[in-house]
């Protein structure tokens, strides 16, 4: 059996708190990999943890280190939609600031200026990010490989009809080696703007990306701490993992 | 009306047969050159065709009804390959029909896809369908869950006599509401058991966070009011009566008060007198389908298949066959039937399996496993990619304990047949 990862009992180098925006509707894509995917790093690298959930109707907690958003169906993104516009002036102030923050799917979308129905009704997001999507009837679906500047390939899993344009102000996380991404027209993944990385895809993104996870996380301790100490990472499984995944057809 | 595709058709299945082939591919053949053969031979049946649907239990349930259905003396066409696609109703049909096309049996009841149930019964349109579930499962298939549902509503809305409803999961008793032809009828569980099936939307709540209140739920025809080792209570017409089961996994009990409704609502429409003695001794000689918490024998010890395809699934398989004593191993494919999203593994507590540590992990997959139980600190013995060689090791390691494999669909198919090769394995013709 192999040696389980896990920090020491060293002193902690500090808490990271971790907040999770609206688990309970936004989940459906394996979401919760990310998130544990933090807790246990953090723990690697000799923090501690606070894993924290905002849903509808919460108090908004104080002091978050970094924000995880995940993808959730059509439904659900209605429910959250009002609660999001009442947040979005703390969480655009967050994000200016500097807040490292994860966004896939769904609230990639809503973190955008507006998502465009098929049948015509325009949902407003919170103008976070300067980029807008638009309703299709086309199903994006599959494996994706990214490559990008910043993360080395990113790899992943789409599944998505809104497909999304980047605006003035907004880099790409990378472009599609493998895959459609943002939209079926200019090759274009994900988005980056300030700390927030921000993505279509799942599988979970950060099990197999380590490298942005590790981000994340360097981005919110040098924030609180001033520098950031990296501990050991046990990746053998992950690189195992992205050399299979990355050979899987589309 | 005499044609050619009868026995063209018998001829593509023999043939494909003694190639090894797929079950399905005769069926394929026949419905190109001869679209109308499935509706001919099945509007036939006097008691018609009952579709079940849903995301989890479709085969072990279709089981079930049918063993129900002749233990009533009723003759039952059915599709036990598990090939639960229209063109698998045919390639199936075209095995059991007479040289004209004509089909000997009662009622058929057949096991459907539910993306595949939607053409299937704009052709035939079923005089009875049971709406299992719609959980998270392949959603790199169908978008989303809310469309799955759609899918179901459509079968649902197609049915000209008796639809039979899961009372407990909200997607699937809402399709009540939508209907105006057909009667309506649900199974459902006893209070005290409702917590072992987290519908989709509280997967992911928290501990601690509130309970969504039951709303007023209607009458249920059969409710399963408990659980036991080896036994259960159905309760129907206002008694509650025990049954031994063979059948194991709270889930699959509660498919048998699914097919137990099914199979009243089939027999009182006049198809037969229900004998309810002959139909609970039915209920408990019900052997799991294949892979189904289905028990092989390996160096005389028992070998068990608890098939997984989607968050909800593992976590009822981990629930219900504790790791306690047992080898275990994980084999996680990625193949079109399995899904090809792995973020599922991410939506199952893998915790339960951290004493006692997984022995093997393999699959085309494998690493994503691997990563996953990393994560959850659940020790691994050995990770190969290659399935036989993995499921050699397992064995020859686990030497003296009794073992457990959980498999995704077309591992399990891989693992059946390296496992023929040294025990028996039930022929699934």
């Amino acid at each position: 059996m192999t040696p389980e990862s896990t920090a020491g009992t060293t002193a902690s180098k500090g808490t990271i708190r971790v907040l999770q925006l609206y688990p309970r509707e936004m989940n459906i894509y394996g979401d919760w990999g990310n998130a544990l995917v933090l807790q246990q790093r953090l723990k690697w690298h000799g923090y501690t943890p606070e894993l924290l959930e905002y849903n509808v109707g919460d108090e908004f907690p104080e002091g978050v280190d970094i924000i995880l958003g995940g993808g959730g169906q059509d439904s659900g993104q209605l429910v959250i939609q009002d609660d999001l516009q009442s947040r979005a002036g703390l969480l655009k102030g967050m994000a200016e600031d500097g807040t490292p923050m994860l966004l896939i799917c769904g609230l990639y979308q809503l973190f955008g200026r507006f998502f465009k129905t098929r049948s015509g009704p325009v949902i407003p997001g919170i103008g976070v990010l300067n980029v807008e999507t638009h309703g299709t009837d086309e199903r994006l679906i599959g494996n994706v490989k990214v490559t990008t500047a910043e993360f080395g390939e990113v790899l992943g899993y789409e599944n998505h009809s809104g497909q999304t344009t980047l605006g003035p102000g907004v880099e790409p996380l990378g472009t599609a080696a493998k895959g459609t991404g943002n939209n079926s027209s200019d090759g274009q993944e994900g988005a980056r703007y300030r700390n927030i990385v921000a993505s279509y895809l799942h599988g979970s993104l950060l099990p197999k990306n380590p490298a942005i996870a590790d981000f994340l996380i360097r981005t919110a301790v040098e924030r609180k701490y001033g520098s950031f100490a990296p501990g050991e990472a046990d990746d053998r499984y992950a690189v195992l993992a992205r050399e299979h995944a990355a050979r899987r057809p589309r | 009306m005499f044609s050619l595709s009868v026995p063209l058709g018998k001829f593509v299945r023999r043939v494909s047969r003694l190639r090894g082939g797929g079950s399905a591919f005769p069926g394929l053949v026949v419905e190109k050159i001869d679209p109308g053969f499935m509706q001919r031979a099945l509007s036939t049946l006097p008691h018609g065709v009952a579709v079940v649907s849903g995301t989890n239990g479709k085969t072990t349930t279709t089981k079930m009804v049918v063993e129900l259905l002749e233990s009533q003396g009723l003759k039952v066409f059915t599709n036990r390959t598990g090939s639960n696609f229209t063109r698998g109703v045919a390639a199936a049909l075209i095995g059991d029909v007479d040289w004209r096309g004509r089909l000997d049996a009662d009622i058929a009841v057949l096991e459907l896809d539910e993306a595949h149930a939607v053409h299937f019964v704009n052709r035939v349109p079923p005089r009875y369908s049971l709406l299992l579930n719609v959980l998270r499962d392949q959603l790199d298939r169908f978008g989303e869950i809310d469309k799955t549902a759609q899918l179901l509503q459509h079968i649902a809305s197609k049915t000209t006599g008796t639809v039979v409803l899961n009372r407990e999961d909200p997607r699937v008793a809402r399709i009540a509401g939508t209907l105006q032809g057909p009667e309506v009828l649900y199974f459902g569980l006893d209070d005290s058991l409702l917590g072992t099936f987290p519908s989709d939307d509280e997967l992911r709540a928290g501990p601690g966070s509130p309970v969504p209140a039951v709303p007023e739920r209607p009458q249920a025809d059969v409710v399963l009011r408990r659980v036991g080792a080896d036994d259960a209570d159905f309760e129907y017409d206002g008694v509650t009566v025990t049954t031994g089961m063979k059948l194991r996994g709270v889930y699959n009990i509660f498919n048998a008060a699914a097919a137990l409704a099914l199979a009243r609502s089939i027999c009182g429409s006049g198809a037969a007198t229900a004998d309810h003695g002959t139909l609970l001794k039915a209920l408990s000689e019900v052997a799991p389908a294949f892979g189904r918490g289905e028990s092989l024998t390996v160096d005389g010890l028992p070998l068990d298949l608890v098939l997984v395809k989607n968050p909800s699934g593992f976590r009822l398989g981990l629930k219900s066959f504790p790791s306690g004593g047992y080898a275990t191993m994980i084999a996680i494919n990625d193949n079109y039937a399995d899904g090809r999203d792995m973020s599922w593994l991410w939506d199952v507590d893998f915790d339960s399996l951290r004493a006692e540590g997984v022995d093997q992990v393999s699959g085309s997959r494998a690493y994503d496993m691997a990563l996953r139980l990393q994560y959850d600190e659940v020790p691994i013995g050995a990770v190969d990619t290659d399935i036989p060689a993995a499921l050699a090791d397992f064995i020859r390691k686990g030497k003296g304990k009794p073992k457990r494999v959980f498999c995704t669909y077309t591992a399990m198919l891989a693992i059946r047949r390296e496992l023929s090769k040294i025990t028996t394995v039930e022929v699934v013709s």
